[in-house]
């Protein structure tokens, strides 16, 4: 399979470095590197959802880590992710709770509608469907995480009307 | 049995908001605290009370705060716990969300008890928009002087921060939390030395689940004698229980210890009984680390008894015909539920949830995983049942966390209590097809067919 490259700008604002100052604020002297996981959240959402290597040595600098220091979280927590995603990212909890409520059904659903697999993006670069394990709403499934926020007990017609929202822009992911 | 503490004012509108709160009687166990009692009268308290660890291994939580080294005179800390990821558990994601003034003043409370002077609260990072609340409501505290210098005149400093994590089940056991939030992959430690020695950056802590140390502030306004009133035995207090599954009512019920299963899962005031009236198959009591049970052991015990919900009486016959409280993930299956296919599917979640560290778990999560998938899917072998058996039995125990155990018990008490739905799935794979296809026949057929 040929290796796709992605190129990812890097814009370190003055406002995002203000939130980065404001974490690192958090931690005291010497224990900046305590600040990685919500400084990466921070900068990952002001860089498409996504952070490149580039990106991650930029964290390490601004963290006076060595840049292994970041590889090594990034690949280890599933909300960093690597490789670019949708604009709009359906997360679908496929957990037992969800699951025997219909979550495995509404994360086919979501799949074939958008007409990718599980994992995938849609061409124009503005959906992707993933599964994931639980995210504390058993109680209220189906579900999806989408940004910042979760939406709950799903239909076939909820997730149509999330999806024509997120194409006419109405949808705030924070 | 209606007895509330930590959900009393939830109804109240803009109990979210400082404002509100503080005019309900909020960080009033704060002034009591910090201005009419010591750090050590706070703990014994929190001793008498006999409340235990609400995160899901019920550990005596006074006890836990009394193990905290305060002769090395290292700086101190008290972390809390809101990285819920048990599935199944949703209950500190509803107090967070509707009324996060409660945990601000209990961790004020927590750390002057444990003279920290720097804590931190650890939220999953899937729960953001409750990160976003968490810091408003820290900010409105500062601003109203119950943290940050010279709290209410008495020279006790406090700096409180909310620090979010980034989707890692296992940064839910402590020392992966601590590991987390110094900047780490989540790697459990080995233990001893424990945290209340050696914690967040070699400095003695303390982790408490949110649940806990939201009961502290009703504690320090009544007293821990009056907490250990409510309750039953050793289970004291109240205890937060997340409903889910098949039931009428799924949600987050505040219960007093003590109340039959029967009654919780059937009244209309809590869970309702079952949907579309389907009969009741399994339960799972605690989060899905925690054994599931077969529905003759549901309201009564091997020995007759009524089964209650309290540490002891959900883990009355062990693991045999018991299980455990846990987190108080209450995970209620009818007969459409297929054993296989949700043992499967925990077992799926334990192999993603690893964190690489121990081998038993790193390898047989694995192994356990790609098993029960093939017997779901039809393609398992008679001696499958026998082999996931033998794993499960060697991750049990023999792993630095508890995420091994977490891993071998569901898929241990499934075969334990459902053998005869593991056979049906390896011997006539063609009645099992899809996820659609549970055993959609009476277990009196299924036995007859086996023992062909």
């Amino acid at each position: 399979m040929e290796k796709k490259e992605y190129n990812q700008e890097i814009n370190i604002t003055e406002e995002l470095m203000a939130r980065i100052n404001e974490f690192i604020g958090h931690y005291p002297e010497g224990k900046k590197k305590s600040a990685m996981l919500p400084v990466l959240h921070a900068v990952q959402d002001a860089h498409d959802n996504w952070l490149s290597v580039p990106l991650m040595n930029k964290v390490a600098k601004i963290l006076e880590v060595h840049p292994i220091e970041v590889y090594e979280v990034v690949t280890f927590y599933t909300m960093f992710n690597q490789h670019p995603r949708g604009k709009y990212t359906f997360e679908f909890c496929r957990t037992s709770c969800c699951s025997i409520r219909g979550g495995e059904d509404m994360l086919d659903y979501a799949c074939n509608k958008l007409g990718i697999k599980e994992g995938g993006t849609t061409e124009d670069g503005m959906f992707s469907v993933v599964g994931t394990e639980c995210l504390g709403a058993c109680g209220y499934g189906p579900m999806l995480q989408l940004g910042d926020f979760y939406h709950e007990h799903l239909t076939e017609e909820k997730f149509d009307a999330l999806v024509e929202d997120c194409k006419q822009g109405k949808i705030k992911l924070d | 049995m209606a007895r509330k503490i930590l959900l009393e004012n939830i109804d109240i509108p803009g109990i979210k908001d400082y404002e509100v709160y503080r005019k309900n009687g909020g960080y009033r166990a704060v002034e009591k605290a910090i201005k009419t009692m010591t750090p050590d009268e706070i703990v014994e308290q929190v001793k008498t009370s006999g409340i235990r660890g609400r995160g899901g291994a019920g550990f005596p939580m006074g006890l836990k705060w009394s193990f905290i080294d305060k002769k090395s005179g290292k700086p101190r800390h008290l972390v809390v716990n809101a990285d819920e990821s048990e599935p199944g558990t949703f209950k500190d994601r509803f107090l967070m969300e509707h009324i996060p003034h409660l945990l601000i003043e209990g961790a004020i409370i927590s750390s002057f008890a444990l003279e920290a002077n720097l804590s931190y609260i650890y939220i999953r990072g899937e729960y953001m928009w409750v990160f976003k609340i968490l810091e408003k409501a820290i900010k409105e505290a500062y601003a109203n002087g119950w943290l940050g210098k010279n709290i209410l005149g008495t020279g006790y400093n406090l700096d409180l921060y909310v620090h979010c994590g980034a989707g890692a089940y296992i940064c839910g056991e402590e020392t992966a939390l601590i590991e987390s939030l110094e900047g780490k992959r989540g790697n459990p430690r080995i233990k001893p030395p424990f945290p209340a020695v050696s914690g967040l950056w070699s400095e003695p802590t303390v982790v408490n689940n949110v649940e806990s140390i939201s009961a502290v502030s009703w504690i320090v306004n009544n007293s821990g004698e009056e907490y250990a009133k409510i309750g039953l035995g050793k289970s004291t207090g109240t205890k937060l229980i997340s409903a889910s599954g098949h039931i009428k009512n799924p949600g987050v019920y505040e219960i007093e210890m003590g109340m039959t299963v029967d009654e919780f899962m059937n009244s209309d005031q809590y869970l309702g009984g079952m949907i579309d009236d389907r009969p009741l198959k399994a339960f799972i009591p605690g989060g899905s680390s925690v054994p599931i049970l077969p529905a003759n052991y549901i309201f009564k015990t091997a020995n007759g008894e009524d089964r209650l919900m309290t540490y002891e009486s959900l883990a009355d016959g062990g693991f045999t015909t018991g299980s455990s409280m846990g987190s108080g993930g209450f995970i209620v299956y009818n007969d459409s539920a297929c054993v296989v296919r949700n043992t499967w599917n925990f077992s799926r979640f334990y192999h993603h949830e690893s964190c690489g560290q121990c081998s038993p778990c790193r390898e047989g999560t694995g192994w356990m995983e790609k098993i029960l998938e093939r017997i779901e899917n039809g393609h398992g072998r008679q001696e499958d049942i026998d082999l996931l058996w033998d794993i499960q039995s060697k991750i049990e125990g023999n792993t630095i966390c508890p995420l091994g155990d977490a891993a071998a018990w569901p898929v241990a008490a499934a075969i334990r209590h459902f053998r005869e739905e593991f056979e049906y799935h390896v011997r006539f794979p063609e009645r099992i097809k899809n996820r659609n296809h549970f055993v959609n026949e009476p277990m009196e057929k299924v036995r007859h067919l086996l023992s062909l």
